[in-house]
């Protein structure tokens, strides 16, 4: 008997009094009977609409179907079909946009929380399965992977399943690329990451950390030193400031430098070395995960009051429905339809404030969206003394500069075919570096693809 | 891991490691840097590359004892290793084509300038080094300096070694007496490099300085060193470290090497009280 609710089955949190001061995980996850109930809303929907709307096409149906039958393994392996990152996709998709927004339950209440499940399921294996993965026959064939992302990661995971030797080069000391120096500990719990990463070095991936491809070896001298293929995963890690007056002041900050310090370099933590800066009052200036990720991390340092200045409405904002949500939880001021025109110092160059202008919104522009324009004699001061830009990130050009050939687009993207395939022979590409900022799912969909078309070039080489 | 072939002090302040990193041996060139950690918990911090030796695949830093990383960096002995280095980063300095070079270096900053005198030098430049310390204990690498260069001059704060005097009293001199350089290049504090910059535009000739602004990933992705040259923002780990020094804001640098000032100081007490503890 389905279980015909019109709402989830709501998801265990910490208390976001309690959590806004802490970085241990805010969701819980479903226990088996929250997950098997859950799992009854799901009407196993032939037409599986679901699957269309999901970027990697996991079988939804199939899978929630065994956890109905308490076949929790045989749930995960229909996950791990598709998906190379079930526990993190499960945390991180913007499944409203995804999977649960094609939902047929979705018409009439809401959808089955199928990240959630897809979550139980793959906690479920790794806190319970302890199979030693299988080791495929190695062909002889060498390839490289730049960049230890999502995009990577899952690329070099299929290869080397394939029988390929893998290795992976990354810049950063650490490999997980934006799951380990983006996103924060209370959404991605780093255990996890982690667990993936040793997973692929049991079956026999190399990955050589603070290695800087296009510095300490280029695209070219890994072709002369016997790799056969490379897919270039490198991300989309460039910051953009807005260039308004006041931007170098001391406690302004890019995203990527104010999260890297607390996820990477663990600034959180009275062991690490690394400073952070804790400001009283925080001002992020974008709408998307990272400046909800940014926002709810300047809170849990202390801050007594942080922003969300976004220059259009709720509505628009491009990140995650929870996110926002928790963060509004958790007290974080949304100031929308507001945009940063100037930031002000005191006489140590030090912010002292914020100069904003109020926005509406006039007719849709490009993008769809209805583009904000300034509401004159609207300016007002927010009163800050720490600002964290969070308006996006493009790809860095250390790599396209370095290899001769490699065709970008006017963002700095690199071009590519369906098949990953760039405009070097042999070079394959995927995730955020192609797409510019995107998600953690086409980051991994990428190095799927990317993975299936090297095997192909090799194997008729 | 990365392991420490050889260890030597330069002064009690100034220690010089050759660490084993074959892939930056290979590739790094005078005016670049490396990132390193020395432990887990370790942050990262630049260092110059000072020297390499790419058959033996091995790098050479020369530190400042300055604070927490540094003091534990000063604390590994030969034979112990690093957790994390990282490089070469940054872009090599651009030394072709100059005929005669005034390279003007200050403290630890002649770590950072005596690679770049040594590489004229090699491509026949004719090098006069001005090299400017607090006194005549903490002078470092003055037969280097002598080995690479046409000209060394030594200045120290209070005249115990050398001549008594400020580099950039020593730099007006040589220009005044008439001696005609290509290009000035400036490497030291921050003040130092403000000083000489003013002195040089002064003259008219062009001068190059090196910029170490507080650094991450050095690769781009943090936006953390971020200076203003010619009014336009830069990334030095990217851009730099070299930059155009009559086009740099040397007063906003200042500013924002400040930024930790307190944190850092307090980490660097509760590191020294440890070794204390230890010794
Ligand atoms: C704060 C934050 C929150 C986010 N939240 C979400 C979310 O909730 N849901 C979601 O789906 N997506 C989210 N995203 C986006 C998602 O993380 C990215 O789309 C995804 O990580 C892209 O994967 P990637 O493998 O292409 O690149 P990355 O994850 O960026 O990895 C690229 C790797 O390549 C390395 N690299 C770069 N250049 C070189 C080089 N020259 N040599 C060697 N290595 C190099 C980098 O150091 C990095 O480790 C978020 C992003 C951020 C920053
Ligand atoms: C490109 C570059 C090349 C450098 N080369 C050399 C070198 O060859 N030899 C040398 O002795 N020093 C060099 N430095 C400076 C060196 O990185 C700092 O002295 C070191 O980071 C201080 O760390 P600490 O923890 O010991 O001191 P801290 O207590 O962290 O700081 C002491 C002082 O160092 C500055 N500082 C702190 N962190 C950084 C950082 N990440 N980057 C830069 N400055 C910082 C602070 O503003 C402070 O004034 C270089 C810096 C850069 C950016
Ligand atoms: S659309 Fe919804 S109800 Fe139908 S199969 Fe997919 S998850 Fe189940
Ligand atoms: S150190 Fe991060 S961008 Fe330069």
């Amino acid at each position: 008997m389905p279980n015909m609710s019109l709402e989830k089955n709501k998801m265990p949190h910490q208390d976001p009094n309690v959590r806004n001061k802490n970085f241990q995980e805010v969701a819980l996850g479903y226990t088996l009977e929250q997950a098997k109930d859950e799992a009854e809303r799901c009407l196993g929907c032939k037409h599986k609409p679901c699957v269309g709307g999901c970027p990697v096409a996991i079988d939804i149906p199939a899978f929630i179907a065994k956890i109905k039958e308490e076949d929790l393994e045989g749930a995960y392996e229909i996950i791990n079909r598709s998906s190379s990152l079930p526990a993190v996709c499960g945390r991180v998709c913007p499944q409203e946009t995804q999977c649960e927004a094609k939902c047929v339950r979705g018409i009439k209440g809401e959808p089955v929380a199928i990240g959630r499940l897809e979550r139980f399921v793959a906690d479920w294996h790794r806190l319970n399965v302890e199979k030693e993965p299988a080791l495929a026959a190695k062909n002889g064939h060498k390839v490289a992977v730049i960049g230890a992302g999502p995009a990577g990661l899952t690329c070099a995971g299929d290869l080397a399943k394939a029988g390929y030797e893998v290795t992976v080069f990354e810049a950063l000391h650490v490999a997980g690329g934006v799951l380990v120096y983006g996103i924060p500990e209370f959404r991605l719990p780093k255990a996890i990451v982690h667990a993936e990463i040793d997973k692929l070095k049991k079956i026999g991936v190399t990955i050589e950390t603070n290695t800087v491809v296009g510095k300490a070896v280029s695209v070219d001298e890994l072709f002369s030193e016997g790799f056969e293929a490379i897919f270039i995963g490198s991300g989309a890690g460039l910051p953009r400031f807005m260039g308004i007056p006041g931007e170098n002041f001391n406690g302004v900050f890019s995203a990527n430098e104010f999260l890297t310090r607390i996820n990477l370099m663990k600034a959180y933590r009275d062991d690490a070395n690394t400073p952070v800066h804790h400001g009283k009052n925080v001002a992020v200036v974008g709408g998307g995960n990272v400046a909800m990720d940014a926002a709810r991390c300047a809170k849990r340092l202390g801050a007594e009051n942080v922003y969300i200045v976004y220059r259009r409405s709720l509505d628009e904002m491009p990140a995650r429905k929870e996110e926002v949500e928790h963060a509004m939880e958790e007290g974080i001021i949304f100031k929308t339809l507001c945009n940063p025109v100037e930031i002000t110092g005191n006489e140590n160059k030090f912010v002292s404030g914020m100069k904003c202008v109020e926005m509406e919104l006039g007719e849709p522009d490009a993008s769809g969206r209805r583009r904000p324009v300034e509401k004159p004699d609207s300016e007002f001061m927010l009163d800050v003394d720490c600002v964290i830009m969070s308006i996006g990130t493009s790809p860095n050009p250390l790599i396209k500069s370095t290899t001769e050939g490699l065709e970008t687009n006017a963002h700095g993207c690199i071009v590519t075919n369906e098949g990953g395939l760039t405009s070097r022979e042999g070079v394959y590409a995927g995730g955020d570096a192609v797409t510019g900022a995107a998600t953690v799912i086409l980051a991994m969909g990428a190095g799927k693809t990317a993975a299936q078309s090297i095997d192909e070039y090799l194997k008729n080489k | 891991m990365y392991p420490i072939i050889k260890r030597k002090e330069l002064n009690p302040t100034v220690t010089l490691l050759e660490v084993k990193a074959p892939r930056v041996a290979k590739k790094a060139k005078a005016g670049q840097f490396i990132i390193l950690r020395v432990d887990e918990a370790g942050e990262r911090i630049p260092l110059t590359v000072a020297d390499t030796n790419p058959e033996a695949g091995t790098v050479t830093i020369i530190f400042q004892i300055v604070g927490a990383t540094t003091e534990k960096l000063n604390h590994i002995p030969e034979g112990g290793s690093l957790h994390d280095f990282v490089g070469p980063l940054g872009v090599p300095s651009r030394i072709e084509g100059l005929k005669k070079v005034a390279v003007v270096g200050g403290g630890v900053g002649c770590a950072i300038a005596y690679p770049i005198a040594k590489a004229l030098h090699q491509q026949g430049t004719e090098v006069h080094s001005i090299v400017g310390f607090r006194n005549k204990d903490l002078v470092i690498l003055e037969e280097e300096f002598k080995n690479a260069s046409d000209l060394v001059k030594i200045m120290t704060d209070d005249g115990s070694y050398g001549e008594k005097g400020l580099v950039t009293n020593a730099l007006k001199e040589l220009i005044d007496s008439g001696e005609q350089y290509d290009e000035v290049i400036a490497i030291g504090p921050l003040v130092m490099m403000k000083f000489v910059a003013q002195l040089t535009k002064e003259y008219g000739i062009k001068t190059t300085v090196s910029m170490n602004p507080i650094m991450i990933d050095g690769t781009g992705m943090c936006g953390g060193c971020r200076l203003t040259v010619g009014g336009k923002t830069k990334f030095a780990c990217v851009d730099g470290p070299d930059f155009d020094g009559h086009e740099v804001d040397f007063d906003e640098a200042i500013q924002r090497s400040r930024m930790y000032f307190e944190t850092e100081r307090h980490h660097h007490e509760e590191t020294c009280n440890l070794f204390k503890g230890v010794e």
